[in-house]
């Protein structure tokens, strides 16, 4: 008989890994896909498998090459939600070099310089982003027409729900008016990013993700809270500046941010409590980043900030312990 | 009674496989040698009062308590004593132990091995704990804490309620179903002698709904009985524990250690504990056979054992049909809290539940990766702690904030490592780290 | 134009004179007295940080020493005895005497002294594997092999043997600092005298099972037969537990209990060639 091993209980596990939890966002992601395959054809397939296919390379080239690991961790799955994030975070027209670099800052800078998946103190796809549009700020504010199936690179461009908005805060009181029917916002026929094209597809996924019990309602429902009560307010006060705030629930990344990079393990809080406090700060940070802000559109700057203040969040708040309260 | 009783924080739902849930209970041969390890409980080690070539009956004491916090032990077989010596047992260290050479199987005459049910107890609530000391009854569950010390709570605690713990959440295990099934009437009998020992009136038997053939039973026994009622909850891991079942039971949360179930007023006995209460004082049947089931996903002939204690537990696994090929671990208890064995001469003792042979596919760990903080483990902890944390408190040595994290509310009831996407020997590190911070408290309160 | 100038650089320094005033004040009020010493001591010493000491770190010793003003029961092992000459002319104190010592690894239950009957799947840390078993081998004493002491080792002192399974000292880099022997959950490793030439002889297995359960479970355990106690002249061996053990500061190294050990469980270290080659490394693989 073979040897017996011995190691302490419990014995039993329930078979949820790294892997299964990655691949089920990469599945919450499927919809959103198709979606935005829907509105910018061949561009959004390009663009997305430049990234998920660089941001591999670069995982697997820097585990090998640079820190001599073993193992390659391309295969847990990680890397293709990063690739797959950054991809929806850019827009369809994007050159390929761009995407590249972005990829390479996503997984060196982002995540494999604090020693990969795990230790990242920030969303590595954010910060690929956030140093895109930074870098190349023209570029990755242009944002294609939906509808031009074959178009790439030569795609006629066009201004996004979110850039109107920002025009009718700067005084520009016709610009509400030329904001495309809710419902063309919500189903995805407006131009912008990649996988913030389609609010219903987003929310499908996040259906999915609810019942896998890959994450919690938290951090999502309590940013749409808070970007619904404080755009209402705004918007009682001022229709005419203000838009709606269902328009600035479905437009935009909104709901990509929300739902799939404010969730992302590594950088989000543990607690419920924190989780809360966590999604109301993002709500907040990017609302104010949309009224008041040089961009039109806040969630990732709202995300990265929170982001940073995560560990505070961690050591403030607690999970409810047993029996500190008597009831 | 639609709504669902069960404990509010964490919690999780690993596979039942009660294989031998039908099974029912079957009386195990005598072994040829017996063996007494001397600490089988919470406490103090028991003191042997016998010696080699001493003859002993079936029922004989052959170890005095410790002290308060210990039991006595009796003899399960009758035979000549072969040595004191050591014994490797669960904790997978050597221990002293008796050895007994098994001859014949002769009872002690004081022992009423009748059927019959005698439901009246006369006895005074002194009597009936003293008695049960006598009979050196420990809590059956696993924890093998005294009953004796458990029924005589500090004074000022004032005790209102009894809670029977029926939930058997443990995965495999099926011992305490088939005594509920196959014993009602004396468990019934039990609890009222429980009741009348701690001089109160209420009592609550806690079963779980993946058991509602023993709930509808003992629902119709206790009919007639009053005070006693029986709580179905709903199956949750860990809800065997005994502060969860307190608050799923009664909605009362314990504060955290030093304090005692009694610090809410509540006395938990585990059901088999019950029936042992009940043969000690109504059969004059000291503690020396118990329940344990014998299961595995590739085990022949998973059974629900009658056996006699001291018998090796190789002996129990011959009877399923011997040990599996494909065992890759040998388990006293469930997947979840039992003890790892180191082989199978270990004797069946006053804890072992159960006996269970995992298959390779499950036993075996799978690699551990970096913690990618899914919060799984704080979604599961059921006393509300972070086991992340605690870990890596551990990691770094970091007792003191171990500490301020609450690390001493742990129950080690594996929750967290059991939900582990990365696998990380979680409960590995939180036992350590608790081990050592128990340790600096304790030397912070002798000073 | 020129007037705005001078305002400026009157307002500026006038500012600077105030602020210079109150930081003059407050740098006397809450000036935290150090004593020179303290600084210099810290400077010399190795600055490991190891805790050897007993004291938190280097800095906290160098406080003590100074505290006291004397190097009486103070002693930093990591520092070389040049050191603690130095320390000492700063506190004006001799240094006191004390013998060398080492980390010696009292167990020698390699792979294939002692085989492996069980496989330990936890958390790797000693401390983990010892707290919830006896570990993979019958024996509930020896080595467990996962290296809490490597780790302990603030000067990369021990290494672990991945033929043998056992921790190795480096006695040149070994300071005695003593942390590897705190760290070890069966107080495996114990520090004993360097001794002329670096030459040890010690019982090499901590087992206090009774003989046929030591010698089942390990070929070279000691089995408790007293064949050393009888050979010792100088009653530097004692008998307790099934287990023998050599008081380094009584042995004389004659080597009697070496010969006569029937397990070999009795190891020489660093002696010149007799019957067989017997440096340290020979005398764990060649058994």
């Amino acid at each position: 008989m073979a040897k017996l091993f011995i190691s302490t209980s419990p014995h039993a596990h329930n078979g949820d890994s790294v892997e299964k939890n990655m691949y089920a966002v990469v599945i919450a992601l499927i919809p959103a896909f198709i979606a935005s395959i829907i509105a910018f054809g061949l561009g959004s397939l390009v663009v997305t498998a430049t990234s998920v296919v660089s941001c591999m390379f670069f995982e697997w080239a820097i585990t090998k090459y640079l820190l001599k690991e073993e193992k390659t961790t391309i295969f847990d799955g990680s890397a293709i939600v990063t690739g797959l994030l950054l991809a929806f975070n850019l827009p369809s027209n994007l050159p390929l070099y761009i995407i590249i670099i972005g990829a390479l800052v996503a997984i060196g800078i982002g995540k494999m310089a604090f020693g990969g998946l795990g230790n990242n103190p920030f969303n590595p796809a954010l910060v690929g982003r956030v140093f895109l549009l930074i870098s190349f700020p023209a570029k990755m504010t242009s944002w294609p027409e939906t509808h031009q199936m074959l178009a790439y690179a030569d795609a006629v461009t066009t201004a996004t729900p979110l850039s109107l908005m920002k025009e009718a805060l700067s005084g520009n009181t016709a610009a509400l008016n030329q904001l495309p029917e809710l419902w063309q916002v919500f189903v995805g026929n407006t131009a912008g990013c990649i996988g913030e094209v389609s609010a219903l597809a987003l929310l499908l996924g996040f259906g999915y993700l609810l019942v896998r019990r890959v994450i919690t309602w938290h951090i999502p429902v309590s940013i749409f809270g808070t970007v619904l009560v404080f755009t209402s307010i705004m918007w009682l006060v001022n229709p005419v500046m203000y838009a709606n705030p269902l328009y600035h629930l479905c437009s935009g990344g909104l709901m990509l941010g929300a739902i799939f990079m404010a969730t992302d393990y590594v950088t989000s809080p543990m607690t419920p409590k924190g989780m809360v406090v966590y999604g109301i700060g993002i709500g907040l940070l990017t609302v104010i980043i949309r009224y008041f802000g040089a961009y039109p559109e806040g969630m990732s700057f709202a995300i990265l900030i929170m982001n940073a203040v995560n560990p505070l969040i961690c050591n403030w708040c607690k999970p409810k312990r047993f029996g500190s309260v008597k009831k | 009674m639609n709504m669902k009783k069960t404990f509010t924080i964490g919690g999780v739902h690993p596979d039942e496989n009660k294989l031998t849930a039908t099974k029912p209970i079957c009386e195990l041969g005598l072994p040829k040698q017996a063996v007494y390890p001397l600490s089988q409980h919470i406490g103090a080690p028991s003191v042997p009062c016998v010696a080699k070539g001493d003859l002993v009956n079936v029922g004989t004491k052959i170890a005095d308590a410790g002290g308060f916090m210990s039991a006595v032990i009796h003899s399960g077989v009758s035979g000549k004593v072969a040595k004191v010596d050591t014994v490797v047992d669960a904790s997978g260290y050597r221990k002293p132990a008796i050895y007994i050479d098994v001859v014949d199987d002769v009872w002690e005459p004081t022992i009423d091995r009748s059927e019959d049910l005698v439901k009246d107890c006369n006895l005074t609530p002194e009597e009936i704990i003293a008695k049960i000391k006598d009979a050196g009854i420990v809590g059956l569950g696993g924890a093998c804490f005294p009953t004796h010390v458990k029924l005589m709570p500090p004074k000022d605690c004032k005790i209102d309620s009894l809670v029977i713990n029926a939930v058997e959440c443990e995965p495999y295990l099926t011992a305490d179903h088939r005594l509920m099934l196959e014993h009602p009437d004396e468990i019934v009998v039990g609890v009222q002698i429980l009741l009348k020992a701690l001089g109160i009136n209420k009592a609550f038997i806690g079963i779980e709904e993946n058991k509602p053939d023993a709930i509808e039973l003992l629902q119709s026994k206790v009919a007639s009985v009053q005070g006693v009622e029986v709580v179905k909850l709903k199956t949750k891991y860990p809800q065997g524990g005994e502060k969860q079942l307190i608050e799923a039971v009664t909605g009362r949360q314990v504060p955290p250690p030093p304090a005692l179930p009694a610090s809410v007023g509540v006395v938990v006995q585990n059901v088999g504990t019950v029936y042992a209460v009940y043969q000690a004082v109504q059969k004059n049947k000291p503690l020396f056979e118990r329940i344990v089931t014998v299961t595995g996903k590739s085990v022949q002939n998973p059974a629900n054992l009658l056996v006699r204690m001291g018998t090796p537990i190789s002996q129990v696994i011959e009877y399923a049909g011997g040990m599996p090929e494909d065992t890759a671990k040998l388990i006293s208890g469930g997947p979840m809290m039992g003890r790892p064995l180191l082989n199978a001469d270990v004797p069946v003792v006053k804890g072992t539940s159960g006996v269970l042979m995992l298959p390779e596919a499950d036993a075996i760990r799978k690699e551990e990766q970096h913690c990618i903080r899914c919060s799984k483990c704080v979604q599961a902890c059921p006393m509300g702690l972070e086991p992340y944390l605690l870990a890596t408190c551990g990691e770094l040595s970091d007792w003191e904030r171990a500490e301020q994290e609450w690390i001493m509310s742990c129950i080690e009831c594996g929750c967290c490592q059991s939900s582990c996407p990365s696998h990380r020997p979680l409960l590995d590190w939180v036992r350590l780290t608790k081990n050592k911070v128990g340790g600096i408290i304790r030397s912070r309160n002798t000073k | 134009m020129s007037s705005m100038i001078l305002t400026a650089v009157i307002v500026l320094g006038i500012t600077g004179l105030i602020l210079a005033v109150v930081l003059f004040f407050i740098s006397k009020k809450f000036a935290v007295e150090e004593d020179p010493r303290v600084v210099q001591i810290n400077e010399i010493l190795p600055g490991a940080n190891c805790g050897g000491c007993g004291y938190p770190g280097c800095a906290a010793f160098a406080e003590n020493c100074v505290k006291k003003g004397s190097l009486k029961g103070m002693r930093c092992s990591a520092a070389s005895g040049e050191v603690m000459q130095q320390i000492a002319e700063i506190l004006g104190d001799v240094v006191e005497q004390t013998t060398p010592k080492v980390a010696v690894v009292r167990c020698n239950g390699s792979c294939e002294n002692r085989p492996r009957i069980n496989v330990y799947d936890g958390a790797s840390r000693c401390a983990i594997a010892h707290m919830m078993s006896g570990g993979e081998t019958g024996c509930a004493f020896g080595c467990l092999g996962c290296g809490d002491c490597v780790e302990a080792c603030k000067f990369d002192a021990i290494r672990m043997n991945p033929e043998t399974g056992l921790p190795e000292v480096d006695q040149d880099k070994c300071t005695a600092c003593g942390m590897c022997v705190s760290a070890c959950p069966r107080n495996i490793i114990e520090l004993r005298n360097k001794n002329k030439l670096d030459r040890r002889i010690f019982v090499s297995c901590v087992n206090k099972d009774k003989g046929p359960v030591a010698k089942k479970a390990c070929a070279v355990a000691c089995i408790g037969c007293g064949k050393c106690v009888k050979a010792c002249q100088f009653e530097a061996i004692t008998l307790e537990n099934n287990l023998a053990y050599i008081d380094f500061e009584k042995c004389r190294l004659c080597r009697k209990c070496v010969d006569e050990c029937p397990q070999h469980s009795i190891l020489a270290v660093n002696f010149p060639e007799r019957k067989k080659p017997a440096t340290e490394e020979n005398v764990q693989t060649n058994q």
